[in-house]
């Protein structure tokens, strides 16, 4: 067969991504999005224009050679399409599923000046999805170095930074709070989003190959501190994420009914509050729910209460209810993932936006009963570049609401830099570790993601959690000046 | 997984055991608490430690069987595990000399206050103990409390055993006691009786010290389920307590928050009592 002329590629449409219905989808915890068919995947494959100079490739954290994988996906070679994936990702059906790939990727890809972008995300999952059933690439290590390098966090940071050091045979120990690895992306990021089987398929098997140890249940700065963690290890990563919660000051934030996301979600996620009783942790969305904030964790919580509210209307009968997106700035400076808001949309979430919640009220039982909010509108832009909301005087109004979920952000766990002498701290809360080599002002003591840039994506956690993997594996080689 | 040494009925629903979890003693201290979950169905239960053997690895804790996971656990064996166990959670008691101080310990909070009263025996001070339940059956450790302090005393609601009096009422006498100066009390048990010593010591002027159980899930600062409003805001209890300024918690937010899933509590009890029943019908029909 001829080979395809540009002009022809272009011509082929972008190909969908098949979906649960909606309407169907909002009664269940089952993925959204189903992925590729082999035949689809290979359209779409079909569309790259395999540039020289491959934009897309700048636009990732983690620089994967999407030129390359995309080729021999449509030639139909898997094996080298898996290997091509491998060399700069090594949980390509995690981000297939979670990267923000208009901003990235396939925001740079050059089919998508014209027209629409190569469904790079997509392409990523498929290749992802086949590793995972058929697992064609096995991850190999160097001979045992006889080093030790402790990883705090298994989150996308922790993981990507193990794997990477484990690799050049180091002896990797990876240190978890909560009882299961995977941080984040299993208490969370949900089920239908991302299947908590993929998360563990993906860990397991570096683990089994590369002979890391996992260790749950430790709690750095309580359980084991950063300093006794140096006495035993080599070199020590960082990647404990941004954890907590931040609620807004306002009355009434402390009502029964008021929860951060992150109780929300790890009551759902890491729980499986969705399967009570037959799981212990119960959750409760009433029949009307607000969700402050509109980033992905507030679709998240948005879409996870609008699933509760359906399981429990189907055991109780009645209406299941009505879940609010409540934010303060306007529909184009929503900052969560255009795919999300698109789901959360079809699945029935209603978007109060330009509205900000000034109080929080509670009925005689400590319940929340609604929550008094003012409009916004837009006006000068302000440091984000983003144009700032200003309250519209005399346009107080009150929802009825009886669950209120804050998803204003989080910051990292404080814990950390307890006994952790040296480490030094912004005045976010976060660790001060260089850009390129995730080196922190504590000798041998790496950081990286959320823990260093704030609560950020899950991609750019590993771009940071691979940069600081390379330096380690330097250091430890003493082919780098020490601190 | 996390090994059962050892399990003592203190009575018909308050447990002792002694768990393995060599990572926790190694670094517990009076005051601090552990999560626990038994299965992989399992809820996050924190349980404050009421002790510690370092060189044996272990941890004792003391609980009530009052919802499904209590229950469950309390019907678990020597030798059977449990799949999560982690800590030392929470700031450890300030223990120095401080003088005279009061330790009182309600019901199963007799547990957690006994390590304190001996860390402050221990540092020098003198160590009134007053300790109390329900009814006699519920009361344990009397011997250990009257080991580490210097003046023990014993109520009961019903007057089943010691004094028939709530804690409050001796703790109050001590207080108008001119010819006693008591620097420090400590007080840990169900919220309601903390929530008494708070509002009888607040005259004198006394600090006290309560230890606050709250809903929580992952116990390292991740949730905020068990955020407890202080006269100057908001703290969360994992990270900032257990332990507070009893004469600055806002009680009634602190006790409606306690009782936010009771419903969903009792449901699943109903649910564990249901499949236990079925599965004895099931091994007794198999017979």
């Amino acid at each position: 067969m001829a080979e395809m002329k540009p002009q022809d590629r272009m011509k082929i449409p972008r190909q969908p991504m098949p979906n649960q219905d909606g309407t169907v989808r909002r009664g269940n915890f089952e993925e959204v999005a189903l992925g590729y068919a082999e035949e689809t995947a290979r359209k779409e494959a079909e569309r790259c224009l395999q540039c020289k100079k491959p934009a897309c490739v700048e636009g990732c954290p983690v620089g994967v050679l999407i030129p390359d994988f995309i080729k021999a996906l449509r030639e139909g070679d898997m094996a080298k399409a898996v290997e091509a994936m491998k060399m700069k990702n090594n949980l390509p059906a995690i981000c297939g599923r979670v990267c923000p790939q208009e901003s990235q990727c396939e925001g740079r890809c050059i089919v998508g000046k014209k027209g629409e972008p190569v469904a790079i995300g997509r392409l990523e999952r498929f290749v992802g999805d086949f590793e995972l059933a058929n697992r064609t690439c096995p991850l190999e290590k160097a001979p045992a170095t006889g080093k030790k390098v402790a990883v705090v966090g298994s989150g996308p940071a922790g993981l990507t930074c193990a794997v990477d050091v484990a690799r050049e045979g180091h002896k990797v120990t990876l240190f978890e709070s909560l009882h299961g690895p995977g941080g984040v992306l299993v208490y969370g990021i949900p089920e239908f989003r991302l299947p908590k089987g993929v998360v563990l398929g993906e860990i397991n098997y570096a683990v089994q190959c590369l002979g890391i140890d996992i260790r749950t249940d430790h709690v750095i700065g309580r359980t084991i501190t950063l300093d006794e963690l140096l006495t035993d290890y080599d070199a020590v990563f960082l990647g404990t994420g941004a954890g907590l919660p931040s609620f807004i000051r306002i009355p009434g934030i402390n009502l029964n009914g008021v929860m951060s996301a992150n109780e929300f979600l790890t009551r759902v996620n890491l729980m499986k509050a969705y399967l009570f009783p037959d799981y212990d942790t119960p959750v409760k969305a009433g029949k009307k729910v607000a969700v402050v904030g509109a980033g992905n964790v507030a679709m998240d919580a948005a879409r996870c209460s609008a699933r509760i509210q359906s399981l429990q209307a189907k055991q109780s009968g009645g209406d299941p209810g009505e879940v609010h997106i409540v934010y303060r700035r306007s529909k184009e400076e929503i900052p969560a993932r255009a795919e999300e808001v698109h789901h959360a949309e079809e699945e029935g979430i209603i978007f109060d936006l330009l509205t900000n919640p000034v109080e929080i009220i509670g009925g005689s039982n400590g319940r929340v009963t609604g929550m008094r909010c003012i409009r916004m509108q837009l006006g000068e832009p302000d440091a984000s570049g983003r144009r700032k909301p200003v309250p519209i005087p005399g346009s107080e109004f009150e929802m009825a609401v009886d669950t209120v979920i804050m998803a204003l952000g989080t910051s990292p766990n404080p814990l950390v830099f307890v006994d952790a002498e040296g480490l030094e701290r912004t005045r976010h809360g976060t660790a001060v570790a260089d850009t390129a080599t995730g080196r922190t002002k504590k000798q041998r003591v790496w950081a990286g993601g959320d823990v260093v840039t704030g609560a950020a994506t899950v991609i750019s956690a590993m771009g940071a959690g691979k940069r600081a993997a390379a330096d380690i594996n330097k250091f430890l080689k003493g082919e780098t000046a020490p601190w | 997984m996390y090994k059962i040494l050892e399990k003592q009925t203190l009575s018909d629903v308050t447990k002792l055991m002694v768990i393995h979890a060599p990572h926790v003693a190694q670094k517990a201290r009076a005051g601090q608490f552990i999560i626990i979950r038994i299965d992989e169905n399992g809820e996050r239960v924190p349980l404050t430690i009421a002790d510690f053997d370092r060189k044996a690895g272990a941890i004792t804790i003391i609980f009530q069987e009052v919802g499904k996971s209590t229950m469950q656990l309390g019907a678990l064996k020597v030798g059977d595990a449990v799949s999560t166990f982690v800590g030392p959670l929470g700031h450890p008691t300030e223990v120095t000399d401080f003088g005279s101080v009061i330790c009182v310990g309600g019901g199963v909070g007799i547990a957690p206050i006994y390590p304190i009263a001996r860390a402050l025996k221990e540092a020098g001070n003198t160590v009134i103990s007053i300790i109390g339940a329900r009814n006699k059956d519920l009361l344990f450790w009397e011997d250990k409390m009257r080991a580490v302090s210097d003046e023990l005393h014993i109520c009961t609601d019903d007057g089943s055993y010691g004094r028939k009096a709530l804690v409050t009422d001796p703790l109050k006498e001590i207080l108008e006691d001119k010819t006693r100066s008591i620097a420090k009390i400590w007080a840990i048990g169900p919220a309601i009786m903390m929530k008494f010593v708070s509002s009888a010591t607040k005259p004198f002027n006394v600090p006290t010290i309560v230890s606050l159980n709250t809903v929580m899930i992952d116990g390292t600062g991740m949730c905020g389920g068990c955020r407890v409003l202080l006269e100057d805001g908001a703290r969360f209890v994992c990270v900032d307590g257990p332990e507070f300024d009893g004469h600055k918690v806002d009680w009634t937010n602190l006790l409606s928050r306690l009782q936010f899933y009771r419903d969903e509590e009792k449901a699943a009890v109903e649910h564990y009592k249901h499949t236990c029943n079925l599965d004895k019908a099931m091994a007794e029909g198999g017979k």
